[in-house]
């Protein structure tokens, strides 16, 4: 040693980083990505928590880029989608679920203002599909399948494109500026659409147009009918010719002054709705079972109610006449099932509407060799979408699924996926979803406090007379107030708890977008970090001994 | 609209100034432990536990000092288990200018150092001095009232942990009642320590009119920087008084060190507050009331109050009465919780 030390001291002074404290750790803590419960609730497989993320930066451009991805339509889905995200959102047990409906039709709205275009750039692969049907599966598959380089044509049997969007759904839950706004942006990106065109002949296609792949999605749109004694003595319409009506008809359908809409959902509220909007003087719904059981949304029956619909539970229609309707209580047995009571009651009514569901018209796919009708007269496809006809597709509300726009816009994705990998001669398949993160595992102290943003809605005299939009949309400041209420559950949101928490100095910040690393030479496995991560984003694992 | 103009208007950050950065928030709002550059007082390698409060608590106030100072500091250390896992002979964790001599002697230590600098010229160098519950309140005691009392230009930093962990756990007069250390066994009629002993020296130190002192906690990182910046702007004695929770001693797990110190604020067991020349400035409210049960049950040096079967009711009750009594005192609720 030349350096001449003080009195007593024999070694110059180092760094405790001479000593690796990282072999004391039992456990180590590992960064993980979890899947959000609103993502994996998604029908339309929508990466909501990182739209989100943008959204929270006021990045709406990027926030509605990434929406786009996987749903054309933000604008249609913020309004009409039931939003099964919310009901699952962590949030909930905070406070509130987040409001991701309106956030998404906010970034809806914006893209339009500013007249954004979805990115893509995939190359052209010279292979054309023909799409049936213009509903939101349809449309959601050929946007999907454009995005994916393949040339597709629309074959709608109607005089407008939108399927239910247009012909199910109300004016005051979807205004038609907003439908065909986002319709036609799918029809820029090069989608051809020949309206009034039914496709009769599915080998046709195939064979005389040369299509390579064909993917039907006509929907279910024939009204159930049942048998009431008395038949044709009052009024009997059926919910779906309503609701079409209202959209193409020259006048509102024809309707006497007590409306009687039979069935418990969802359309049965929108026609109840409908025809209390068109001034009759009562709009009433029998329903056969409880409240509890109905299939109509739990908010659109408060709605309907709100607005003066008069909502009759445990009914069941027995015979109609002129003026009136006899109807027979019913009571719910302990397999949840409604059974007569042999008690009568009589209402006064001179129209009814029946809402008890839809059928698929499947006549012109009953001639394709391999399609398999199921009993219910929905279509059997296999896990990738495809009937037994080779390269025929199908999805949306002939399918056995849940019938949703959302769900629609789902299949459409999924098939184009499906339909791309066979048209490439290989096989769609899904990553492997991450696990999902639940309440539990968040650290919920770091959450500012934060009530939900409430959409304002418009005046009832307004709701009950007229077909204005009932829920009105947030501005920028509630919709970025909204996007900032997200937990960013099991994913880093680079909060820099873990950086700033470890005694050890064992985390390594990377820089903004870059996340972090732990520096297991001394990390010594205390688990701070995880148990006081917000998000989950942190799991402890054994060491290896 | 910009970016920058939609992060500014809204005045709602997601997790807002709850966790050490935020990406929504300006750089400036972040605290200094978000920052890449922070100044690492205390690198890595130290011997301190798993999870240990007093290296967490010691980096905090340090870096931040640190920058307050713009890195002119120099830090004074007395014995304890700080100076002992920093300074294993011949490693030193201290990436700043370091001093320990004796265990009672760290404030007068300060002065002199303080003196020094003052003679030399030097009004840029700052200097904190450091030390455990027992470096304070107890040997060091009389050092400290004499540096209170000069009002020589020194931040005194306490690290309280509640006992003399370094040693093997013996009490101290910070050691709250009904907690078992090596020294006060959970046996016998009065189990743990006693009630009606101890010290509260934050109210010692506003005794001494000096003009600045605070209380802060590892749990609250915004709140602990913040006051130890007010402090760095201010001449004359000044003290800070920092609970740091002690797995070891405690019989805590390590990754509930920060949890303890929230629970500890939250029951008002802890109470954070700022005091000017004698007077209480401002306090925190507390954010989620806890009953001190839930601050305790974790702790195996409580161990004794939760037996099965034989909860002692009557000191618990008298633990939440202690902390009632900071609420009461110290304004701990907000006017929408005050009963």
């Amino acid at each position: 040693m030349s350096k001449q030390l003080p009195f007593a001291i024999t070694l110059d002074p180092g760094t405790s980083l001479a000593n690796e404290t990282g072999s004391w750790r039992t456990e180590r803590p590992i960064y993980v990505d979890r899947l959000p419960p609103c993502n994996n609730a998604c029908p339309a497989g929508e990466n909501i928590q990182q739209w989100l993320f943008h959204a929270e930066s006021g990045d709406y451009k990027e926030a509605w880029q990434v929406l786009m991805e996987d749903n054309p339509l933000p604008g249609i889905m913020g309004r009409v989608c039931y939003h099964p995200c919310e009901d699952t959102c962590n949030r909930a047990e905070l406070d509130e679920a987040v409001g991701i409906h309106a956030i998404e039709r906010f970034l809806g709205r914006t893209a339009w203002e500013k007249k954004w275009k979805p990115k893509f750039d995939a190359k052209k692969s010279g292979k054309r599909v023909l799409v049936v049907g213009a509903g939101p599966s349809g449309l959601s598959a050929a946007y999907h399948l454009t995005r994916l380089g393949h040339d597709v044509t629309i074959r709608e049997a109607g005089p407008m494109a939108g399927g239910m969007m247009r012909f199910g759904i109300p004016t005051y839950r979807l205004p038609r500026d907003v439908l065909d706004y986002e319709v036609q942006r799918i029809l820029d990106m090069g989608v051809e659409l020949e309206l009034n065109t039914k496709v009769e002949d599915i080998e046709a296609a195939f064979e005389k147009d040369r299509f390579d792949a064909v993917f039907v999605a006509v929907g279910a749109h024939l009204a159930k009918r049942i048998d009431i004694p008395g038949y044709a003595a009052g009024k009997i319409l059926d919910a779906v010719s309503v609701l079409r009506d209202m959209e193409t008809g020259v006048e509102p359908p024809q309707l006497g002054r007590r409306v009687v809409i039979y069935g418990g959902g969802n359309t049965a509220m929108d026609v109840a709705r409908t025809v209390k909007r068109l001034g009759v003087r009562e709009s009433m719904i029998v329903y056969r079972r409880s409240r509890k059981e109905m299939p109509a949304h739990d908010f659109e029956a408060t709605e309907a109610e709100e607005e003066g619909v008069m909502i009759h539970w445990l009914r069941t229609i027995k015979e109609i006449d002129e003026t009136s309707f006899k109807v027979e209580k019913m009571q719910i047995d302990k397999d949840g099932r409604p059974q007569p009571t042999g008690e009568f009651e009589t209402i006064e009514a001179d129209t009814l509407i029946l809402a008890l569901g839809q059928d698929v018209d499947t006549t012109f796919l009953e001639k394709v060799p391999g399609v398999e009708i199921a009993r219910d007269g929905v279509m059997n496809v296999n896990n990738q979408m495809m009937t037994g006809r080779d390269g025929l597709f199908a999805g949306g509300d002939m399918v056995p699924a849940e019938r949703t726009v959302t769900v629609a816009v789902g299949h459409g994705k999924k098939a184009a996926r499906h339909i791309d990998a066979w048209l490439r001669g290989a096989r769609y398949e899904r990553p492997e979803k991450h696990e999902i993160v639940g309440f539990s595992e968040l650290n919920t102290w770091y959450y500012t406090d934060a009530p939900k943003t409430e959409q304002p809605q418009l005046d009832l005299v307004r709701r009950q007379t007229g077909f204005e939009e009932v829920l009105q949309g947030l501005t920028e400041d509630n919709a970025l107030y909204e996007a900032r209420r997200c937990l960013s559950c099991g994913n880093c949101f680079e909060c820099d708890n873990c950086y700033g928490i470890c005694p050890d100095n064992a985390v390594i910040k990377l820089g903004p977008g870059k996340r972090f690393e732990f520096n297991y030479d001394y990390c010594k496995g205390c688990g701070m970090c995880a148990a006081e991560c917000p998000c989950g984003a942190i799991t402890m694992e054994p060491e290896a001994v | 609209m910009s970016k920058e103009s939609a992060l500014q208007r809204v005045k709602f950050y997601q997790t807002g100034t709850h966790t050490v950065g935020n990406r929504l928030m300006d750089e400036d709002s972040r605290t200094v432990q978000a920052s890449m550059d922070r100044s690492n007082a205390i690198t890595s390698g130290h011997r301190a536990c798993q999870g240990c409060g007093e290296a967490l608590g010691a980096r905090y106030a340090l870096d931040a000092a640190m920058r307050a100072a713009k890195g002119q500091l120099v830090a004074v250390n007395a014995t304890g288990c700080l100076e002992v896992f920093t300074t294993p002979y011949p490693e030193t964790s201290w990436q700043i200018p370091w001093l320990h001599s004796l265990f009672g002697n760290a404030p007068a230590v300060a002065t002199g150092v303080a003196a020094a600098m003052r003679r030399k010229g030097r009004n840029d160098v700052k200097v904190v001095a450091q030390g455990g519950d027992g470096g304070t309140t107890d040997i060091g005691f009389g050092c400290l009232s004499g540096m209170f009392e000069r009002n020589d230009d020194v931040l005194y930093i306490c690290y309280d942990n509640e006992a003399y962990m370094n040693t093997g756990v013996q009490r101290s007069s910070a050691t709250p009642p009904t907690a078992r250390t090596a020294t006060t066994p959970a046996l016998g009629d009065a189990p743990g320590n006693v009630f009606g002993t101890g010290k509260n020296l934050p109210l010692i130190a506003m005794a001494h009119n000096i003009p600045y002192v605070a209380t802060a906690s590892v749990a609250d990182l915004h709140d602990l920087e913040a006051k130890i910046t007010t402090a760095m702007d201010i001449s004359g004695s000044r003290y800070i008084h920092i609970m740091v929770p002690c797995p070891l001693g405690w019989g805590s797990a390590p990754h509930d060190t920060i949890r303890l110190a929230r629970l500890a604020v939250e029951s008002g067991l802890f109470p954070l507050f700022e005091a000017e020349h004698g007077e209480v400035t401002q306090s925190n409210k507390i954010r989620r009331k806890v009953p001190v049960e839930e601050y305790l049950r974790p702790q195996r040096r409580f161990a004794h109050l939760f037996r099965k079967g034989h909860e002692d009711t009557e000191r618990l009750a008298a633990l939440q009465r202690m902390a009632d009594v900071n609420i009461k005192r110290f304004n701990l609720l907000t006017e929408r919780e005050s009963p």
